[in-house]
């Protein structure tokens, strides 16, 4: 009997997604549909069956289509991972048009307060993801994503990088370790990923190689925007190697830390009072600031606790963090509110800002408040206390007016 | 089945001029239908046809059966409070099998998926037809033509109307009460099966010829409250269990815990914030649906915020309606129906906590109604089109699936919300032309969805008020672009015959649309 090949939802009633399955023989290709938007969409899936096949050159077999409402981008995705498994050798890529909101860009120095982790394979999550308004969105290729369907998800991020709108939020994906994370870079630096996260790095020579890669590709497919990097550390290895990794390109823009991992590496407990992790978290906001980057927390897990997300949220910041990894959308308001400036120091910031212009007015070099001078790092200071606190709808933008 | 005449109504519906053989009227337009003549009369009693001492109980519901005078295509009729817990109706239709009647017609106020069994009475030529809310499987099983008549779908208000005015003549009602006296005093809120009110029930008590109250909770007179009052009732039978309350909970009353429906939840809130309806005194209701729960919550939280306290909100009840009242954030619940044993217990123990029928929330054919004084309504819909007309009985796929509810006759308030995902998976909710014209979109002022807020050009006063509120109000149109783009171009239309298998009553008894049998 002939093989098959298949890529998709796994489970009984699995939602906005669909199972593909493609059997490959000599005969011309045949396409049979069952989906539960059948009166609606039967006659469109078939159609967007043949322009993906054709878009790879694929003339023969069976393809057999078991849909649950997924959206044209993932059902692209699906057929031709299912293709490829069959055919490694097809060069050739389906691709849906990139969408204008697909196109913006990122800078360095953007907020990075809250940053939504996504499995790279649950597409219905990523619909609707941006009107939470995160800082930053990941599609995760990583630890979300069991190892026998990591191939087939690249198909699904590369699909959703260039469909989907996320209002705003910065495109970010983490890569796997290794050469399995080399490939990956293959299906997100021609789609404008922004930002990758590369996990477990424990040395710069693991940074340089990625940015190399990326590099050539970038190249080849004639991306002209930097990709950022947000290494993640999650060992004591990495730690006590932060600065260098912090150091190891000028693409970083970020440094992460990742507790679960850091935490089995040392074989203690996580707590919540994280005594266990001080050292290390300490060591990324130094190494960070040494570098002058954003120095990241780790996520809170326990999605129901907002009190206890809360509580680590005032802990990250007091340690000298600029934002916090989050794993439901219910976590970025509590993130964005806990990371805001104090009425306080944004009065503050204001009089600064004030100050400032009115130095920068007269041509002045020296900015000073009644008798004080004021250096330069508190004018830098107050003037993005002065876009965190616009960031958190605390001061209108037109605030000076 | 023949061929009806069908006629355009004044929302270019095409819709029958005749339905089971009584003579219908198209839509004429919202407040246009002037109805005349009189409503229904009864035929006098005397009280030297009833026991004296008070005592109108039978041994059986068959022994009440007969005595009422079961016979072949009688109209048979029941409330839906015990919602999907209901142990009576279906021990009814077993009865009138056995006793070999047939072309009944069920007229409920909705039928749920405990009375899966009625299919097979519809089978064998017990019941002709239902009559009534037609959700779960008795609403595929319309939607396939299967039934012996055309269904009629009703408001709530429009049940009372039709019952009223003489347009459905019940032959006996049969009211399952929690609690009731041997006389006929009955009432919802206490006993081991209370639901909480019995007000779906209350017009059949009037008008039935006939009126058979059921309870497992017999107490000696007097039943106090008397929901349902004893003088309008014909026999009392005491059966071990009428009802199964955990059950009146449906999963419609599950907070949402989805992020985008919260989202949604929220922004109706802002909205409402941001119109300025949020004032000492303001009224507002929102149903069942985790959606409408929600929005609820976050208004909850904006009150607090402002110090604000409603004069009244409008149930179906449930514990965060009961929470409001009961922290001092309303003075009333003018309570519908209850949704959870919450709100059976308030109603039982709150002076303001007051059970309501339909005939004084939404009967079009009265001296007003509490539904257009309502400051804020939020409801759903399945479907609803650029012109704001809205869907909520049929899916996109044509199929019945849900009943009207209080529905339409909320419609009628000050500002009319719908909060409803702007997809839902790949099938888009706002779309050309809605399946079925349910809701009219010159009553519908709002659609809250993930990807914006839309107005109606019509509420100039709402776009005015909220044009500063830094909220996503968009053009229906534009928000309904963006999802076609996301979904891959709007839907194929179902494939519907021409046949008609149902209709939709507006509130004053006129025909608003058709529902058509689907393609098998």
């Amino acid at each position: 009997m002939a093989k098959s090949f298949i890529s998709g939802a796994k489970g009984e009633k699995p939602r906005s997604d669909l199972r593909v399955k493609y059997t490959p023989s000599k005969k011309p290709l045949s396409i049979s549909v069952k989906s539960t938007v059948d009166t609606f969409f039967g006659e469109a899936i078939k159609q967007q069956t043949q322009a993906v096949c054709k878009d790879l050159k694929v003339s023969s077999g069976s393809i057999e289509i078991e849909d649950f409402g997924a959206l044209p981008f993932v059902i692209a995705a699906r057929i031709e991972a299912a293709i490829k498994q069959a055919h490694p050798d097809i060069q050739l890529e389906s691709l849906p048009p990139m969408k204008n909101y697909c196109i913006s860009t990122s800078s360095r120095d953007r907020f990075r307060r809250s940053r939504l982790y996504l499995p790279g394979n649950q597409s219905k999550l990523m619909l609707n993801a941006g009107i939470h308004k995160p800082d930053a969105i990941i599609l995760d290729l990583e630890d979300a994503v069991s190892p026998s369907e990591k191939e087939d998800t690249r198909y699904v991020v590369r699909n959703a990088l260039r469909s989907l709108d996320f209002f705003g939020a910065e495109r970010m994906v983490r890569i796997n370790q290794g050469d399995l994370g080399l490939k990956d870079l293959e299906f997100i630096v021609p789609h404008n990923v922004h930002l990758i996260l590369i996990p477990k790095v424990e040395s710069a020579k693991e940074i340089k190689i990625i940015d190399e890669r990326i590099a050539d590709i970038s190249k080849k497919c004639g991306r002209k925007t930097p990709v950022f990097l947000m290494p993640i550390i999650e060992s004591g290895r990495g730690v006590l190697k932060a600065l260098e990794i912090a150091e190891a390109s000028l693409n970083i823009v970020a440094l992460a830390i990742g507790l679960e991992d850091y935490t089995a590496d040392l074989g203690v407990p996580r707590t919540d009072k994280g005594g266990e992790s001080f050292f290390a978290r300490s060591m990324i906001v130094n190494a960070a600031r040494a570098a002058r980057i954003q120095a990241i927390d780790t996520v809170y897990s326990d999605v129901g606790n907002e009190e206890g997300l809360r509580e680590s949220i005032k802990e990250a910041k007091a340690l000298g963090f600029d934002g916090k990894g989050c794993i439901h959308p219910r976590q970025i308001k509590p993130i964005h509110e806990e990371f805001a400036p104090s009425l306080e120091q944004i009065e503050k910031a204001k009089k600064v800002t004030l100050a400032f212009d009115e130095a920068e007015k007269k041509g002045i070099g020296v900015v000073s408040l009644g008798s004080k001078m004021i250096d330069p790092p508190v004018v830098k200071r107050a003037l993005q206390t002065i876009n965190l606190a616009i960031a958190s709808n605390l001061l209108n933008p037109d605030w000076k007016n | 089945m023949t061929k009806v005449k069908m006629k355009k109504n004044a929302i270019d519906r095409m819709v029958p001029t005749m339905v089971n053989g009584v003579k219908q009227t198209p839509f004429q337009g919202v407040g246009k239908f002037k109805p005349k003549g009189n409503k229904a009369v009864l035929p006098i009693r005397s009280c030297s046809d009833f026991p004296a001492d008070g005592n109108k109980t039978v041994k059986s519901l068959k022994e009440a059966l007969q005595k009422c005078g079961l016979k072949d295509g009688m109209t048979i009729s029941s409330h839906h409070h015990f919602r999907n817990g209901d142990l009576v109706m279906n021990q009814i239709f077993d009865i009138a099998a056995k006793q070999d009647v047939k072309g009944l017609r069920w007229f409920p106020s909705a039928a749920f998926h405990c009375h899966k069994p009625v299919i097979e009475h519809i089978k064998n030529g017990v019941v002709d037809w239902v009559e009534g809310s037609l959700n779960g499987p008795l609403g595929d099983l319309a939607s396939r033509g299967k039934m012996n008549g055309t269904a009629i779908l009703r408001s709530h208000g429009g049940r009372w109307q039709a019952v009223q005015d003489g347009e459905v003549h019940i032959d006996i009602a049969v009211i399952a009460a929690p609690t009731a006296d041997a006389f006929g005093n009955a009432t919802g809120d206490r006993g081991p099966s209370a639901c909480g009110l019995l007000g779906f029930g209350l017009v059949d008590s009037m008008y039935a010829d006939k009126v058979i109250v059921v309870t497992d909770n017999l107490v000696p007179f007097p039943c106090v409250p008397w929901q349902i009052q004893g003088q309008n009732v014909d026999y009392v039978v005491v059966l071990d269990k009428v009802g199964e309350p955990e059950k009146i909970i449906s999963g419609t009353t599950k907070l949402t815990k989805s992020p985008d429906r919260l989202y949604i939840a929220e922004l109706t809130a802002k909205f409402v914030q941001a119109a300025g309806i949020i004032k000492d005194g303001f009224s507002f209701q929102a149903g069942a649906g985790g959606t409408a729960l929600a929005f609820a919550i976050f208004l909850k939280e904006m009150m607090k915020d402002a110090g604000v306290k409603a004069r009244f909100i409008r149930g179906g009840s449930t514990k965060y309606l009961v929470e409001m009242l009961e922290e001092g954030l309303t003075d009333f619940i003018l309570d519908g129906q209850t949704f959870d044993l919450e709100g059976v217990r308030s109603m039982r123990e709150n002076h303001g906590h007051v059970n309501t029928s339909p005939f004084t929330s939404y009967n079009w054919h009265g001296k007003g109604n509490f539904a257009s004084m309502l400051d804020a309504v939020v409801l759903g819909a399945t479907e609803v089109d650029i012109n704001f007309n809205a869907n909520v009985v049929t899916h996109s796929d044509g199929k019945m699936l849900h009943g009207i509810g209080g529905w339409q006759n909320c419609l009628f308030s000050k500002c009319t919300i719908l909060p409803i995902p702007a997809f839902r998976n790949r099938i888009p909710v706002i779309i050309d032309e809605v399946t079925t014209l349910v809701g009219p979109g010159e009553l519908v002022d709002v659609i809250v969805t993930e990807r914006g807020i839309a107005i109606n050009p019509l509420r100039k006063d709402l776009i005015k008020a909220t044009k500063d509120s830094g909220l996503p109000i968009r053009k229906i149109e534009e928000i309904k672009a963006e999802i076609d783009d996301l979904i891959g171009g709007q839907p194929e239309k179902p494939k519907l015959t021409d046949e008609v298998i149902g209709i939709v009553k507006w509130v004053d008894g006129t025909v608003i649309d058709s529902i058509y049998k689907i393609e098998d």
